[in-house]
């Protein structure tokens, strides 16, 4: 891991009109390390990582990442991201390997036929490579679409609960890939709403509830049947504070 | 400039590969379109000189409604999978995805045109292509139409109720090009001399000209959150 934060996030804001979605939202992540990102539906989970890949602006605070900040220097920050969302963001009419060729041109990545045939194996859909997309199943699509992530070969990939829809097999298929991806040293931050999808795969546990992180752990720091204590305890004390602070 | 043209070119092969193999986009307008032509051709019965005076209003009333069509689906494509977010990921100039957009958007609306001339000479007994000047207003109108439609097209996707709300956009602001548009085409089709052209061919210069630069210049901040 290295010394200087490869995303820092300070007192970050976001408004949707009068909604206040994320509210003094202090983050880091360093180089290689796995974070998962918990918290109940609506916590703000998306928007947050919305802001991280430049999609969505902020209100106010300050967004660095590999030492850009956000907005004004995105284009720089988008060349060192890949994201993965609960969309996988592919054509449906491209092959899986059109898809890639595409997102490879987008991307300019070189020795592109090289780098589509590696990315197919890695996510195990080499066999595949000349087939519809709109013919793979949900799992198949978000396994390319972790493919197209990483194509480019990111230092940050951003994971928005990417096991959304998939069945246990296609989730396990899909955890077999992504350790993979995060073997290679890679800064990993993604979002879930349960823990036990991240367990195995992280290496810190942040909990995000009411626009900000109420809780952080290594997992380390922690038994692994510890975690989901840790993880309702968090959730518990900031419901507590936020039905204290309502009144 | 090389990573400009690079994603332009991917922009547009990919809207081009994806249309060859799903049909989706063209076959509506198409159809859309040539029963607008069996419709005014039923409608109205026409004799050699009325046919003529109503020609231009046919073609471009058949180009603008099918047009709408195809904004509407090429814009949908990228929103109802999240590939506009995966466009807006890449590291590119945005503006290199509004022209890729709307050169695909272009080449559609050519593939109609050189489908309906043909059937409309034949079903209304008038030789369209005896005016060549006829294909350049077409050129130039269908350019200035998906210049606004393209940029209305990506402000109206974000919506619940974008099928409604991109003729509503649509519409008013495409006015000025209709109109030269149906008077020049009118005009070659009457054999008027070019002096009574000239302004309408013009006027379609200029609005292809400004609205292509005001799109260029707010795309960015349309498709942003």
């Amino acid at each position: 891991m290295s010394d200087a934060p490869l995303i820092e996030v300070d007192h970050l804001i976001k408004r949707f009109g009068p909604k206040v979605v994320l509210r003094n939202l202090d983050f880091q992540a360093y180089g290689g390390e796995f974070v998962a990102l918990l918290g109940p539906n609506g916590a703000g989970k998306t928007t947050f990582l919305r802001i991280l890949s430049s999609l969505s602006g902020p209100t106010m605070g300050r967004v660095r990442i590999a030492g850009h900040e956000l907005p004004r220097q995105a284009a720089a920050v988008r060349r060192r991201l890949g994201v993965v969302s609960h969309m996988p963001l592919l054509y449906g009419d491209l092959t899986a390997e059109e898809n890639l060729r595409f997102y490879g041109r987008m991307y300019d990545v070189a020795r592109i036929d090289e780098q589509i045939t590696a990315i197919l194996d890695l996510v195990g859909l080499a066999g595949r490579r000349r087939d519809l997309v709109r013919t793979f199943s949900r799992g198949m699509q978000q396994r390319l679409a972790i493919g197209r992530a990483v194509l480019h070969d990111p230092d940050v990939l951003l994971l928005d609960e990417p096991h959304t829809g998939l069945d246990q097999d296609a989730c396990e298929m899909l955890d077999a890939v992504l350790r993979q991806v995060a073997a290679r040293g890679r800064t990993v931050v993604m979002t879930s709403h349960d823990l036990s999808r991240v367990e195995d795969l992280a290496t810190r546990f942040d909990v995000l509830t009411r626009g900000a992180i109420r809780a952080s752990i290594g997992k380390v720091d922690m038994p692994r049947d510890g975690l989901l204590a840790f993880y309702r305890q968090s959730l518990e004390k900031a419901r507590a504070e936020g039905e204290k602070g309502g009144r | 400039m090389r990573n400009y043209l690079r994603a332009l070119g991917a922009v547009i092969w990919k809207d081009l590969a994806a249309e060859l193999r799903s049909r989706e986009l063209l076959s509506a307008m198409l159809v859309f379109a040539l029963l607008v032509l069996f419709i005014f051709n039923f409608a109205l019965e026409l004799n050699v000189k009325a046919r003529l005076s109503v020609t231009s209003g046919v073609l471009w009333v058949t180009f603008v409604f099918a047009g709408t069509i195809g904004l509407n689906r090429s814009l949908a494509i990228e929103k109802d999978r999240g590939c506009l977010d995966g466009l807006l990921l890449a590291p590119v100039d945005r503006t290199a995805i509004y022209f890729g957009k709307a050169v695909a958007n272009f080449l559609f609306i050519m593939v109609v045109a050189a489908i309906v001339l043909p059937v409309y000479s034949i079903l209304y007994n008038t030789n369209l292509f005896a005016q060549p000047g006829l294909l350049l207003v077409i050129v130039l109108g269908a350019e200035g139409y998906v210049a606004v439609g393209t940029l209305l097209a990506a402000m109206a996707v974000q919506t619940r109720t974008r099928d409604m709300l991109l003729p509503i956009l649509l519409f008013p602001v495409i006015l000025p090009v209709l109109v030269a548009a149906v008077k020049a085409s009118s005009g070659y089709l009457q054999g008027l001399p070019m002096v009574e052209i000239q302004p309408w061919i013009n006027l379609l210069l200029v609005y292809d000209v400004v609205f292509t630069a005001i799109s260029f210049m707010v795309f960015e901040f349309v498709v942003e959150e």
